[in-house]
């Protein structure tokens, strides 16, 4: 079934087009990954399905289940379940982890109709997800990603990823930073997490970590605009070549 | 960035009704004679006449003070009518002789004055401009020797014990507004506390301003006798107005050897509108005097309303030993000003005082903490701890600290902590991200930026304080 299309979608930000007609369909049960170099619109792209407001949508279309994505507030896109793990996670003083990850699981279980969850029965319910990451209490009573490192920041997307359980999950960058184990917890997480029902999309710069979760395909995104796309061989084969030889044919075109 | 932090989808003050009344309101004008009108209209001995009419001619000495960070018109002071009360005046001893229409004023507020919807275990006296319009629990109070009542009530019945305090703490020249409220204080409490009694129930008053182009001066006095206690609280709103209204209230606290007074204000005057007309100026001089030895005095309060919020409530920490404390939060959101703080002043030995501020700006709004923590030479060993947080919501608002610190003994020791933190777009974009909406995100990180201070209110209250805040704050993120 397809979960997400997006056709000819462009948009900018600070009045500079940054993506420039990009074409994607997402079915579920699939595992994409985005790669491309440093400035071509890969958070950009990501951003703008999840709803940030600095950037404008100035044509195209994104259907999600069907529906449009646009059309919709940020919270409620997550709440319908899709779920960005950002690139530079966010800090947020004065709330604990847990806390917050409890109004997130509550407002999503609210859309739904399901019963919120208490404090008590939440912590149960995290217990699990905690052990799949490899953490301890400790992260939870601690203020949203405050003084976290780089690579716990990371780990705590995850979490947060593994808890909601959402239908579209697009991951940027979430592994860069990570040390081995982490690298490996995340691919851990996201395998555990596929489902024939849902589906992710992951931004990466690495081959690595497409080694551990398989991609079944590849797209490189450059300038703006999915300019190659195929199977995890072609993963590879960046790995080896770099991106200058498929910047090259879209010059001349 | 117009879906963002900064657009304003105002949510109307909830308490800006106006209630139909007859009123007897005094022509605008201050002049003595108006003074000796309302000490007329009160009933009141001479000696409380001649102690107003030597505040009104201090007052027309002293310059109106600007060194405060905010910024305001003129105030006509011969524009404002210095008198306003329901015409028929209810007789205190019945409830029953109380304007139904007064009544349904202060149940429209959540303060309900009839016998059997009472809040349990508050004692509240409503005041409705210039007059106070009942006390509720009187009898079971006076049982253990309390007094709490209307202040132009304790003049003519309890003479002795105002005029030996009144003025003891805020003397009749202090400042300007304190001068202007000594010569035109119309209504406010009194309690009396005997030595020995720990005060049953939270004594509370709550200030309504109805009539327009009044000013509200209200005075409040409360004594703690040896080894006593009390928790005092403190409400108000006003109706909305296109024009500013003056409300300038003294407020003294005595506590005596031993004695505690816990003293919390929610203040929810109305703030103006979002370009910045109508609302409260809030001038007010509140000030506690830790007379006895191992004394304390405890000051909470919540400000989230007035156009102009100009309020510093110090303790003076006379007697060894003695304690006092400041714990406060300030919102500013569209057009408010706050200027707030507190000033601890230490005389006696091993005195010690905290100081917890927490300004949260939204809007438009300016939220300055001003303190003044002053050590005399006698006061061996003294301590202070001071914490100043600010927090700022979009980036049209400002946030400011002038701590001020005179240390005239060695032996003091001197805490100082400050932070400003801003919550930003991106965090409430991470917030929705999550499915948290805007609104639920800000209210969280509001709320466990001034736990510290709402764990400091009675049970009853802090509810209303983070229900308050959230209301104050609604409609400053996108
Ligand atoms: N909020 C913003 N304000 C200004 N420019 C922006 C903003 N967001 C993105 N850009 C610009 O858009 C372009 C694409 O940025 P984007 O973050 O999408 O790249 P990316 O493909 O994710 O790069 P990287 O691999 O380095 O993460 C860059 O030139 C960037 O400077
Ligand atoms: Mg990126």
């Amino acid at each position: 079934m397809t979960l997400l299309q997006i056709k000819n979608l462009r948009a900018s930000v600070e009045g500079r087009e940054i993506l420039q007609g990009v074409d994607l369909t997402v079915n579920t049960g699939e595992v994409h990954a985005i790669m491309g170099p440093n400035g071509s619109g890969k958070s950009t792209l990501a951003q703008v399905l999840a709803g940030h407001p600095a950037y404008t949508v100035t044509a195209g279309s994104a259907l999600y289940e069907g529906k449009d994505l646009f059309a919709m507030t940020p919270e409620e896109r997550a709440r319908e379940g899709v779920f960005l793990a950002f690139q530079y996670p966010v800090a947020i003083r004065g709330i604990t982890n847990a806390y917050f990850l409890r109004s997130a699981v509550n407002a999503i279980r609210k859309h739904r109709g399901t019963e919120e969850l208490g404090p008590v029965e939440f912590m149960d319910a995290l217990e699990e997800k905690l052990k799949v990451i490899g953490w301890d209490d400790s992260y939870l009573s601690r203020p949203v990603n405050e003084g976290f490192s780089g690579g716990e920041k990371k780990r705590n997307e995850i979490l947060q990823l593994a808890v909601l359980e959402p239908k579209l999950a697009i991951l940027d960058e979430t592994d860069s930073g990570l040390d081995i184990d982490a690298l490996k917890t995340v691919a851990r997480t996201v395998e555990k997490l596929r489902r024939p029902d849902n589906a992710t999309v992951m931004v990466t710069h690495y081959y690595r970590i497409l080694t551990h979760i398989q991609p079944d395909f590849v797209h490189v995104l450059a300038a703006g605009r999915i300019v190659k796309s195929g199977g995890k061989e072609l993963a590879q084969e960046l790995e080896e070549k770099g991106y200058d030889w498929i910047r090259e044919p879209a010059a001349v075109a | 960035m117009s879906s963002g932090i900064e657009a304003q989808v105002l949510q109307p003050y909830k308490y800006g009704f106006v209630t139909d009344i007859e009123a007897d309101v005094v022509p605008p004008g201050l002049s003595e004679d108006v003074i000796r009108l309302i000490s007329a209209k009160k009933g009141e001995p001479e000696w409380m006449l001649e102690w107003r009419l030597k505040a009104y001619r201090n007052w027309l000495k002293m310059p109106e003070p600007h060194w405060s960070n905010v910024t305001y018109g003129p105030i006509d002071y011969q524009g404002i009518s210095y008198y306003a009360a329901p015409k028929q005046r209810p007789k205190l001893e019945s409830l029953d002789q109380v304007d139904p229409k007064l009544i349904e004023t202060f149940e429209k507020l959540g303060i309900p004055i009839e016998e059997r919807k009472r809040l349990a275990g508050v004692a509240v006296d409503a005041v409705f401009d210039s007059v106070s319009v009942a006390t509720t629990f009187r009898e079971t109070l006076a049982q253990q020797g309390i007094i709490f009542c209307a202040i132009s009530e304790a003049i003519r019945e309890h003479p002795d014990l105002v005029r030996k305090y009144l003025g003891s703490v805020v003397p009749h020249n202090d400042n300007f507004f304190a001068a202007l409220n000594s010569a035109v204080f119309t209504d406010g409490s009194f309690a009396y506390i005997p030595k020995g009694v720990r005060c049953p129930l939270e004594l509370s008053t709550y200030f309504r301003i109805n009539a327009s182009s009044t000013g509200q001066f209200e005075r409040t006095l409360i004594v703690a006798e040896e080894g006593s206690y009390v928790s005092y609280l403190e409400g108000c709103s006003a109706p909305v107005r296109d024009e500013n209204q003056l409300h300038a209230a003294v407020v003294e606290l005595v506590a005596l050897d031993d004695a505690t007074i816990k003293y919390s204000t929610i203040q929810n005057w109305y703030p103006g509108d979002e370009e910045g007309r109508g609302g409260i100026y809030n001038f007010v001089t509140k000030r506690g005097a830790c007379r006895g030895k191992n004394s304390k005095i405890s000051w909470t309060q919540v400000e989230t309303g007035s156009a102009i919020t100009w309020k510093y409530p110090g303790c003076i920490l006379q007697g060894d030993n003695s304690i006092g404390e400041f714990y406060s939060v300030a919102v500013t959101n569209q057009r408010q000003q706050a200027d707030t703080g507190t000033k601890m002043i230490h005389l006696g030995k091993n005195t010690r005082s905290t100081i917890v501020s927490k300004g949260i700006s939204a809007g438009r709004g300016q939220n300055t903490y001003r303190g003044l923590v002053k050590i005399l030479k006698g006061a061996d060993h003294a301590r202070n701890y001071s914490q100043c947080d600010s927090m700022l919501i979009g980036d049209k608002c400002g946030a400011h600290t002038f701590p001020y610190i005179d240390v005239r003994n060695s032996t003091a020791i001197m805490e100082h902590e400050a932070s400003t933190s801003k919550i930003g777009e991106d965090q409430i974009f991470y917030a929705k991200q999550r499915g948290v909406s805007a609104e639920d995100a800000v209210s969280m990180i509001v709320n466990g930026f001034c736990k510290e201070v709402f764990k400091e209110l009675p049970m009853e209250f802090a509810v209303e304080a983070q229900r308050l805040l959230g209301i104050s704050l609604e409609g400053s993120v996108g």
